[in-house]
This record gives C-alpha cells, structure tokens and sequence, in this order.
C-alpha cells in the first residue's frame, strides 16, 4: 500500500489575526500542521502498520511549510516532499488540486490519498473532491472510519459522516479518501522521530518539475479570487444577567425573556 | 433554459433536505437585478415531485434527472449529469445549499466546467453586475468577498440557515425538462452499503435550538437534563470540544472549529467556558443563552442573557418552565 498524505500548514487555532492591507496576519503565532491533516497522517500510518508500503508526506506552501513536513517525518511518514513556487501564489482550490494531482501521478504507484477534511484557514474542503476529479479516482469525503481495505482486490469500504447519519460505502482503489476527527487518536512525535526528521533533506519540487504551465495556477490559474478579507464584524451584545431567589425564578424570568425574544 | 441563475436542489431519499429551499431565496436575492428567472436542477431517483415544490417556492423552470442509478448520492453520476447540464447552459450561477453532498458535487464538477467553486456564503449581492459572494474564513474570525474571476457558471453553496426559506404558494408552473443519467451503474467505483443513523436524536445541522454542554457538565450522565430541555424545546443537543473529548458525547454533537458550525435562532450554551476554537461554531447563533458557575467565563462576552449558577439547578428548572408554559 502506497499512499500519499497531503498537509497544509496554517496559524495555530488559537492566533490572533489581524488583516493589514488585505493580508491576513497572525503575529508571533505558531504556524501548524492543519489539525484535520493530524487525522490523515495518523491513517496512513496505522494502515502502513497494517499492510506494509510507504507513507508519504507532500505540502504545497511556501518554503516555512517545510516544517509541516518535518512533523509528518517525526510522527513516522517515510519521505516528503515540497512543492513550492512563487508562480503558485494565489492559488485557489482548484489551482491547489491540480498541483497536488500532478505531483501524486510524479511519485507514481500510489494507492490511496489522504487529506484532512479542510484546511482551517481558507475552510473551503474542496481540495480532496477536486483532486480526485483531476486523478480520475474514486471520491470518498468526510471519512470516520475505515472499516477495510484489500490491497489485492483493490477495494475499500468506509463510513462517512453525513448530515442523515453515517453512509457505509464500499468502493475501489485508488481512491481521495478525506478524513474527520474521530477516525482515529493522532500520535505525538518521539524524541528519535523529531531528531530525524530534523536531520533529513526535504526535496522541494517547482511546477516546471511538476509538469504544470504556470498559467494554470496561482492568481493567473485560479477561478475565483478574494479580494476583500476583513475581521467579522462583531455584534456589540452586553450580557444581561438573570438574576433570582431560586432557580425557577431565574427559569421563569429567563423564559420570559425567551418568549419575547421570539426564539420558542 | 437561459435563465443565468440555477439553483441546485439538495435531497435525500427524494425528499428536499430541509435547507435546501434556502438556496431559491439566495437565488432570487440576484435573479431581480440579473434581469433572470430561475431554473431549478433536480437529480435523483424517485425526485419528480420535487419539480412541482420548486414552483411553488417560486422556481420558473425545473430540470429533472431522474434515474434508479441516482437513488443514493453518490458525486461521480451526480456530478456527470450536473456538468452535462450545466455545460450546456452555462448560466452565471448556480446555487445550492451547503451540504455534504453539495460540497462534493460542485467541487467535483466544477473541474469539468472549469470554472469557480465558493462554499458557505452568508452572503450575495451584485456589484457592478458581477456577484459577490461572502463568506467566513479562518472559522469565521475574518469574512471574505470572492469573486469569480473566469469560467461560468460560478458554483455557489449557502451555509445552512443564512437565508431565509422561501415562500411558498407561488402558485406557478412552468416547463420540467428530463434529461439522462450520463454514466451506468458498471462506469462507477462507489456503492453505498447502509446508512447508521442515530435513533430519536435531532441534528445539530440546522437545528433552530440547541442546548449544549461542556467541561461543567461533569459527566456522561450530565447531559440528561440537557437533553430533557432540548426535547421539550424541541431542538438538538450540541458540546463542547472538551466533552466530546472525555468521552461523554459522540463527535457527532461537537460545535467549533473541529465539529459543526451552527447558527440556530437560540443557543443554550450550559457549562462551557467559550473558548475561541467554540465560539467559531456558535458565535452566529441569533440568541445566546450562557449558565456558567464563573462569571468571568468568556462565554459570556458573546451571551445576550448570562445566568451565574449551577448548571444542575437551573437547566432543569428552565424545562419545567417550558414545559408549562408550552403545555407538554
């Protein structure tokens, strides 16, 4: 089983971000491995443990990304690689999945692809339908759990999460296959796992070596583009406190509250 | 069919899913001022009726792919119906709701059409007669303007309750074209086994109430008085990452940045602290509600009425209340 995990590396949930002159900024934050991606590597980990093959790492971002992959090398993926470009700056989804679907068919031989289920900065989870699309694969989105998969049959059969409930699908390899919190517990990097990790060369990968015009991503390939962003503006509430003797005076005054409110 | 504004109507085992009209008011929010009608796609199996609902709401043309191989959504025969059509009429837009299966089907038809995908907008409005569509980022702290920049139609999905649902009794009818599946059943590599659907519980997914719990919870056991008031008001139970990390809820209830995004009418939120990776989730709710023994929890920055208290005291002196006062 060969398979390909695809990391983002985004500002830490908890960054305080600010938007100066259209770019979004998040101060002394740490950037991170986009916490869906966790799931996706902690996966491809458990069924390379299972069937034996290769897990591999690969991230399209700026040069910084490097550091995304040198986790997913710490937690145990056995090589990465770097696809970065200045040509690839603003790109959207769909300029994103066609750069990763060139580099996945450039590593060859690979049989599942994993991803988390979005990113948490851009939020869109339209990467791993259009990445499939590009491949020519077998789609399976918003991933539980993999209940199995026969390497020699080429077969797969998931859960999904859906809004009716989960739908159990069987399907065939190979296969996007993106995953949600709940398939499995992420591992933290050993100490051995980091001092590798640290020590390896990351090969960096350009769109010339990718095979990819530049007319077909970034700015120039993207279809939509986004150029306003700004803070949510936030309602000014003040909260009103409910205050009683006992709870059901505050249950009472509460539900009147409530009532008025037009929201029962 | 030159109609530049479509709408796509989501649905699960033939019945529109509940928000799935919401896209038509989207849709007639720029239909006026593009100077179009609106044209409804419907794709499934057993989805003709659907035809009939969509003029009612207001729709002026539907077309309907009706198929026993579209019985279950499944994106690859979906999505080859839906750029088949689409194709053909390129229209400006096309909008539906932001569902599972609608994220999957414009993503993965859009690289046929080659054009635009923008998910989640709370937002549309003409500018200059283009559509701009705005949407949360970065799990909602920032909003975004997006635009399409090439290839039509632009493929627009709406966030769950962000419109309104439209009115019905439009009392129109119109012409309902059919057209083929693209693909047979021997071209597709899925097929869907089952769903497991949990029993008597309601979703959070466009629930108009919910009543959510966290670390004060204490327990398994700490949702029951939640899930008594959520029945009564007849809404979903929602958590916090912290219970759901304890073990005392499944995912499936868990409201943030790593759980669902919701923005019900009122939000019960019953010892959670509000954290910011929460209140991404919650923080568009129209009424929030926050019991929480500290007063100096976070939550109560975004709460409209704060009750300082015991969680166990007040929530179920607040269901006895309802109860009575909504006779149940």
């Amino acid at each position: 089983m060969n398979i390909v995990v695809c990391v983002k590396q985004v500002p830490d949930t908890a960054a305080k971000l600010q938007v100066v002159d259209s770019h979004v900024t998040w101060g002394d934050s740490p950037l991170i491995v986009n916490p869906w991606d966790e799931y996706a590597y902690e996966e491809a980990l458990l069924l390379k443990e299972k069937f034996g093959g290769k897990a591999t790492a690969i991230s399209m971002g700026p040069e910084s990304a490097v550091e995304a992959l040198k986790t997913c090398l710490a937690v145990g993926c056995d090589e990465a690689y770097l696809i970065t470009d200045p040509a690839l700056k603003g790109s959207d989804a769909s300029a994103t999945a066609l750069t990763l679907a060139k580099a996945v068919q450039k590593l060859g031989d690979v049989d599942l692809v994993l991803l988390g289920k979005q990113a948490i900065d851009g939020d869109t989870g339209l990467t791993a339908a259009m990445l499939g699309r590009h491949l020519g694969w077998t789609v399976l989105t918003q991933v539980i759990k993999i209940h199995e998969i026969d390497p020699a049959a080429k077969t797969i059969k998931v859960e999904r999460f859906m809004e009716e409930g989960r739908q159990v699908c069987s399907a065939k390899l190979p296969a996007v296959v993106s995953v949600i919190k709940g398939i499995n517990e992420p591992r933290y990097p050993s100490f051995m796992g980091i001092r590798k990790a640290s020590k390896a060369t990351i090969p960096n990968w350009s769109i010339a070596d990718l095979g990819i015009e530049a007319s077909r991503v970034g700015a120039s390939g993207a279809f939509v583009a986004w150029p306003e962003i700004y803070p949510m503006p936030l309602k000014e509430t003040k909260v009103e406190w409910i205050e009683g003797g006992s709870p059901q005076e505050i249950a009472a005054k509460l539900a009147d509250k409530l009532i008025a409110e037009k929201v029962i | 069919m030159a109609n530049q504004v479509w709408v796509y109507i989501d649905q699960f085992k033939g019945q529109a899913t509940p928000s799935a009209w919401e896209a038509v008011s989207a849709a007639k929010s720029v239909a006026e001022q593009l100077g179009s009608g609106i044209t409804a796609l419907v794709i499934g199996s057993g989805v003709e009726s659907l035809a009939q609902q969509a003029f009612d709401v207001g729709v002026d043309e539907v077309v309907v792919c009706e198929d026993g191989s579209l019985a279950d959504f499944r994106v690859e025969p979906y999505a080859a119906v839906f750029a088949k059509v689409l194709g053909e009429a390129r229209p400006k837009v096309v909008i539906g709701t932001a569902s599972t299966r609608v994220r999957d089907l414009f993503a993965y038809a859009s690289i046929d059409l080659e054009s635009g995908v923008i998910v989640d907008a709370t937002g549309l409005e003409i500018k200059d007669g283009a559509i701009v569509v705005t949407r949360p980022v970065y799990a909602g702290k920032l909003l975004c303007n997006e635009v399409a920049k090439k290839g039509q139609p632009l493929l627009v999905s709406v966030r769950v309750r962000a419109f309104p649902p439209p009115q019905s009794g439009a009392g129109k009818s119109g012409s309902v074209t059919k057209v083929s599946a693209v693909l047979g059943e021997d071209q597709l590599t899925t097929k869907v086994l089952d769903y497991v659907v949990e029993e008597g519980e309601v979703s959070v997914d466009g629930a108009a109430i919910i009543v959510s719990g966290g670390r004060g919870v204490n327990g398994p056991e700490g949702f029951e008085p939640l899930r008594a008031l959520a029945k009564v008001l007849g809404g979903a139970v929602g958590a916090s990452r912290a219970a759901v990390d304890a073990g005392w809820i499944p995912y499936s209830h868990q409201v943030g940045q790593t759980g669902k995004v919701v923005s019900p009418d009122l939000y019960i939120a019953c010892g959670i602290s509000g954290a910011v990776q929460h209140q991404a989730g919650m923080r568009t709710s129209k009424v929030i509600v926050a019991i929480n023994k500290d007063k100096d929890a976070p939550i109560f920055n975004l709460a409209k009425y704060g009750v300082v208290g015991d969680l166990f005291e007040i929530v179920p002196a607040l269901t006895e209340e309802f109860r009575k006062r909504l006779g149940k």
